[in-house]
């Protein structure tokens, strides 16, 4: 066990460096000066000498990839060329907006998906399980962008129960502790505010939800059908346990091991529906933050956040594989 | 043949996978057929025709059976004419990630050792990376446009197919009649191309499958972001991004082209579905 943890966290190693090295490439990679592209083509050529010489262009490309990592070392990943602000300020700023919406997303999964999939394998072949499976089926094939339009037209436009876009209304303001609406609105006992954060977040949830609700829904029926076959299931039921013991005692615990291991891998599905999602919702959050960076080719901002993102994600794999060992017997013993 | 009567028999068991192939022959043929399908060009402008709703509704005229856009073109034609760009994206984008990690993947696993180390060590940082991500990424790096949308959705599919390729031809690799033809004489890349992968098409085909499908979705995402399809090309996610500011007054121009990728997407894993069983593989929710 000892020996599995150290090798695991030692790979992470290379991998970081290796995105460090994609992600440093990357602007060397876009064909042109960079110095160019940010200054436009009718810079004059000091001015573009100056930025070159500022940014450490003229270095060699080794010298300039040590220096990245040095600098990134100290926790310092540049400046956005468009607002000149520092990119970790502004990341600060707008990632607590995308954790919440993925979180309330993810909560709304996993206990929508568990329960559709514990029904659809004990009342197996039955007209639920079909239009649950097939519901499964049909929300991988889903669009989010487009689920995102469909509940803001019926939703909002049509029934006007929920806000169109944006994560609070303009009338409330609420003090920043955590940067999560629903928790700072409660700490400072603004009640009006959490109710109006918490119908904001209603319909992009469950835009972004609903793709990881059908993963876990159809991963739940599969392992629980697995494990109902088992012979202690049949022992249980042969000491007269009721049916609830048997499915959510003795079944449910066992048959949870690859679903909270795909909950925790389906990290990246999230963050990519959450890009989608919070583009089609205005949510002021990573996603549509890094969107913007893209259009107007602000490199430091695409190649900071790419970077941190995806140690994020490295990380949360990690975690994910030292959990799935630590509760998994046969990984754990050998 | 008989092999083959026998593969038809098992898919046309599973009714769903049925639906899904018939769902893709008729978008193919849309494809294919587009300009007798339809009076209209896909980006022929009429503004005298703008925002007309589908003829069903009171103000709909039967010219223009799915009603018409801002610009007024015809939805019906651009969501016919989509269906070819959206099977382009997803034949290129599933052309890319299946020839490059096809040789990985083989490589990997034919050569072994240091070899093997070094190829999966890169896909595992390029998967260590959210795939929307490295896609924005890379289109950040080539531009916004549509080719660099099927480029970097290519890319991004690369590692699954290395991974599921390795894993397959391992299994092989080993077995008596690789043996007998190394024995028998054949270079490394006869074993590897001609002996070994035609044994490992089962699980290539339907990750092939279900790629098409998540190329479309992917692309399409990425155009509704503005990153892939540029105006005025009839792209299904473009045409969304389009209605985005027309949600109160022209609704219509919200449904119709997010059904049709929706469809095209299920059809797709519904067909990956069916072949998956028939080849009996055990990919299930993977």
């Amino acid at each position: 066990m000892f020996s599995y943890i150290v090798k695991r966290l030692l790979w992470t190693i290379p991998t970081i460096f290796g995105v460090t090295l994609l992600v440093f490439s990357m602007v060397h990679l876009t064909p042109g000066d960079p110095a160019v592209a940010l200054l436009g083509d009718k810079a004059n050529k000091q001015s573009i000498a100056d930025l070159r010489a500022q940014l450490g262009l003229d270095k060699p490309l080794y010298e300039q990839y040590f220096i990245y990592i040095k600098n990134l070392s100290h926790g310092d990943f540049g400046k956005s060329a468009n607002s000149n602000e520092e990119v970790m300020t502004e990341f600060k700023d707008r990632f607590p907006a995308t954790v919440e919406l993925s979180l309330v997303a993810m909560f709304f999964a996993v206990f929508l998906g568990i329960g559709a999939g514990i029904i659809s394998a004990v009342k197996r072949y039955s007209i639920f399980d079909y239009g649950s499976m097939f519901g499964a089926l049909a929300g991988v094939s889903m669009p989010v962008f487009w689920l995102g339009l469909v509940l803001i037209y019926f939703f909002s436009v049509k029934l006007g129960w929920l806000p169109v876009a944006g994560r609070l209304g303009y009338e409330f303001d609420i003090d920043h502790v955590t940067g999560f609406y629903l928790i700072d609105s409660l700490l400072t006992d603004n009640i009006p505010a959490f109710w109006d954060a918490l119908r904001h977040l209603i319909l992009p949830a469950i835009a972004l939800g609903t793709i990881p609700m059908a993963i876990i829904a159809r991963m739940t029926r599969s392992s629980m059908i697995e494990v109902m076959k088992e012979e202690y299931i049949k022992t249980a039921r042969a000491k007269g346990c009721s049916r609830f013991q048997v499915i959510f005692i003795h079944a449910l615990r066992n048959a949870m091991m690859p679903v909270v291991t795909i909950i925790g891998l389906m990290l990246g599905s999230l963050f990519a529906g959450a890009i989608l999602t919070e583009t089609t919702f205005s949510w002021p959050g990573i996603g549509k933050w890094l969107v913007n960076a893209v259009y107007q080719r602000d490199f430091p901002v695409i190649q900071s956040t790419t970077l941190i993102i995806a140690i994020i994600f490295i990380i949360v794999n990690l975690i994910v594989d030292l959990l799935y060992a630590f509760i998994n017997p046969k990984i754990r013993l050998n | 043949m008989e092999n083959f009567l026998d593969f038809i028999k098992q898919y046309k068991k599973n009714r769903a996978a049925v639906v899904g192939f018939v769902v893709v022959v008729i978008i193919l043929s849309m494809a294919i057929f587009a300009p007798y399908m339809t009076p209209y060009m896909p980006d022929s402008q009429n503004l005298a025709d703008r925002l007309i709703p589908p003829m069903w509704d009171a103000k709909g005229v039967s010219s223009h059976v799915l009603g018409t856009d801002d610009f007024g073109r015809d939805l019906l034609t651009r969501i016919i004419f989509g269906s070819r760009i959206s099977l382009m994206v997803g034949a290129i984008s599933v052309g890319v990630s299946l020839s490059f990690g096809l040789v990985m993947g083989i490589v990997a696993a034919y050569f072994g050792g240091k070899t093997d180390l070094f190829i999966m060590r890169i896909v595992d940082i390029m998967l260590s990376i959210p795939a929307i991500l490295l896609a924005i990424v890379i289109v950040s790096i080539l531009g916004p446009s549509l080719s660099s949308a099927m480029t970097a959705i290519g890319i991004v599919g690369i590692p699954t197919y290395a991974r599921i390729v390795r894993s397959s031809v391992l299994a092989e690799r080993e077995k008596e009649y690789v043996i007998a033809s190394r024995i028998n004489g054949s270079s490394n890349m006869r074993l590897m191309f001609a002996v070994i992968l035609p044994n490992c098409a089962s699980p290539i085909i339907v990750q092939a499958t279900m790629g098409f499908a998540s190329a479309v979705l992917e692309a399409a995402g990425l155009s509704f972001l503005g990153l892939g399809a540029q105006p005025p090309t009839p792209e299904w996610g473009a045409m969304l991004s389009d209605s985005l500011q027309f949600i109160t007054t022209a609704s219509w121009m919200i449904f119709y082209p997010g059904v049709a990728i929706f469809l095209t997407v299920l059809s797709f894993n519904l067909m990956g579905d069916g072949l998956m069983d028939v080849l009996d593989l055990k990919l299930k929710d993977k």
